[in-house]
């Protein structure tokens, strides 16, 4: 088992990281339930690698701007026409990934990767990437640091949040994009149709057994790092999908829960 | 404390209250009564700055507004402890943590509701009117000049709306209260705004009875009124 991450060592330090945003924005998505919201960032961000790959620049780079845009104008429709928004968010989901799949088909050779970025490869996780998480995570840290205290007020009482004056359009922008800057780090690892029940399944699970938002970010980092590297393992044995090994785990899990709690 | 002035507001075009007048004075202990739709969660809106008027102002002699929102509007299932919540009335957009003055604050008035020793009790395994009584500890910390609350007793038993009228009686602040519980003439109201699109604005009558703990409805508060001596004959 030392061995395995011995020989590909990107993939346990992806798990690592990808499992502390899954503390912070998992945790957050669960209790906003934003869920919606961020799959359709995260398959809208398809249309960000469409795009990198026509025009052949770099991919996490222009995701990282494409799906930062449909962050903002998510937030925008999702605080200004709460009760329609759902029509929205579904056509953004779709407008995102037809413009990956037309700007990706006008492109020669490009089958190549494109499953990876479907499903994920958290086997062959490059230096980049890496970096990237790295770089993501810092922000994620920091932010939820000095906002912890606004975030939760909002989460938990927008009206009572506005009256107490606090920003709520720009604390909710800032989150949505740090949400979409985590499933672009994540989509090479995970894979953008898997990303959304690794970023909702911890947390949820979490939630049950919690008193506090802090202890609810720690314990579904921790669930995601067992369910990630666990996944990992067996995925290696078996030589099956390591994703889908990692998602079906949580699920079984998830579903456990359910059961014994109600 | 609070004048309002030839108050309209209009949503889509259409009129949701039409030249409203409302003065709101110091110690003032007011009813917001009226039909669903009627506009009082829209006046209190206007009054917090949630909502601009159309037309008309509203003038406030205060900054310090302690508010309950409706427990409608929250998110049920959010991890969170009551001590938390409480803390939460200290916040404001340049303040980002809680100091040990703040904390001091939130349990003195979680022990002014009674509520001390739910402290580190998640918020979700409370009742609701223990719930409520954190929201009004919650709204208190910042010592406001001005209560306002938006049906706080919708959705909690007798004795839990007893409780949360004896601690809005205790209370020495101005207060305003949408109610759509008629027992609220009983808990020490002075003026009762009934609102329906416009304002009419009644002195409540001194009621010099004692209603039964156990059953009091609408039906017996017509009865008490009936023979309450106080109405001078107007009710008959």
């Amino acid at each position: 088992m030392i061995e395995l991450f011995t020989l590909i060592p990107n993939s346990f330090y992806a798990s690592i990281l990808i499992s502390i945003a899954v503390g912070i924005v998992g945790s957050l998505i669960v209790i906003n339930k934003n869920s919606f919201i961020a799959g359709s960032i995260a398959h809208g961000s398809f249309g960000g690698i469409g795009i990198a790959f026509y025009f052949g620049i770099p991919i996490l780079l222009s995701t990282s701007i494409f799906a930062s845009i449909l962050a903002i104008i998510l937030s925008f429709i999702t605080l200004k026409m709460p009760h329609r928004s759902d029509a929205v968010i579904g056509a953004i989901w779709a407008i995102g990934m037809s413009i990956g799949i037309i700007f990706s088909e006008m492109t020669p050779g490009y089958n190549s990767g494109l499953i990876s970025y479907l499903f994920g490869s958290i086997l062959t996780i490059a230096n980049e990437d890496i970096n990237m998480m790295i770089g993501v995570d810092s922000l994620l840290i920091i932010f939820i640091l000095f906002l912890y205290n606004q975030i939760l007020l909002i989460s938990y009482d927008k009206e009572f949040s506005k009256v107490q004056g606090l920003n709520v359009t720009l604390l909710h922008t800032i989150f949505l994009i740090l949400t979409a800057l985590t499933i672009v780090m994540s989509v090479r690892a995970i894979g953008l149709i898997l990303i959304i029940a690794l970023f909702t399944i911890p947390p949820f699970i979490a939630e049950k057994f919690t008193k506090s938002l802090k202890s609810m970010m720690f314990l579904s980092a921790i669930l995601s790092a067992i369910f990630m590297i666990s996944g990992i393992i067996i995925s290696f044995y078996y030589d099956i999908s390591a994703t889908a090994t990692i998602i079906l785990l949580a699920s079984v899990s998830f579903f456990a829960v359910m059961f014994k709690k109600n | 404390m609070v004048e309002i002035k030839n108050l309209t507001f209009k949503y889509n075009n259409e009129i949701i209250l039409e030249n409203i007048n409302l003065k709101i004075e110091k110690y003032d202990y007011v009813a917001l009564i009226g039909p669903n739709g009627g506009g009082k969660t829209t006046l209190i809106k206007l009054i917090l700055g949630l909502l601009k008027p159309t037309s008309g102002k509203i003038i406030l002699n205060t900054k310090k507004i302690g508010y309950v929102p409706q427990y409608t509007n929250f998110s049920l299932d959010i991890p969170i402890r009551v001590i938390d919540v409480v803390l939460q009335g200290r916040l404001n957009k340049f303040k980002f943590f809680y100091n040990e003055k703040d904390k001091k604050i939130a349990l003195e008035k979680l022990s002014l509701v009674g509520m001390s020793k739910f402290q580190n009790k998640k918020i979700s395994d409370l009742s609701g009117g223990q719930r409520q009584r954190v929201l009004i500890a919650r709204a208190l910390v910042n010592e406001p000049d001005i209560l306002i609350l938006d049906e706080p007793t919708s959705a909690i038993d007798i004795k839990g709306q007893k409780e949360i009228y004896k601690i809005l009686k205790s209370l020495n602040i101005t207060k305003l209260i949408i109610s759509h519980d008629i027992n609220i003439l009983l808990e020490g109201v002075n003026k009762v705004a009934w609102i329906s699109k416009k304002l009419v604005l009644h002195n409540t009558p001194d009621l010099h009875f004692k209603p039964n703990e156990e059953h009091f409805c609408e039906v017996d508060f017509i009865n008490a009124i009936q023979n309450c001596n106080v109405c001078h004959g107007e009710h008959t």
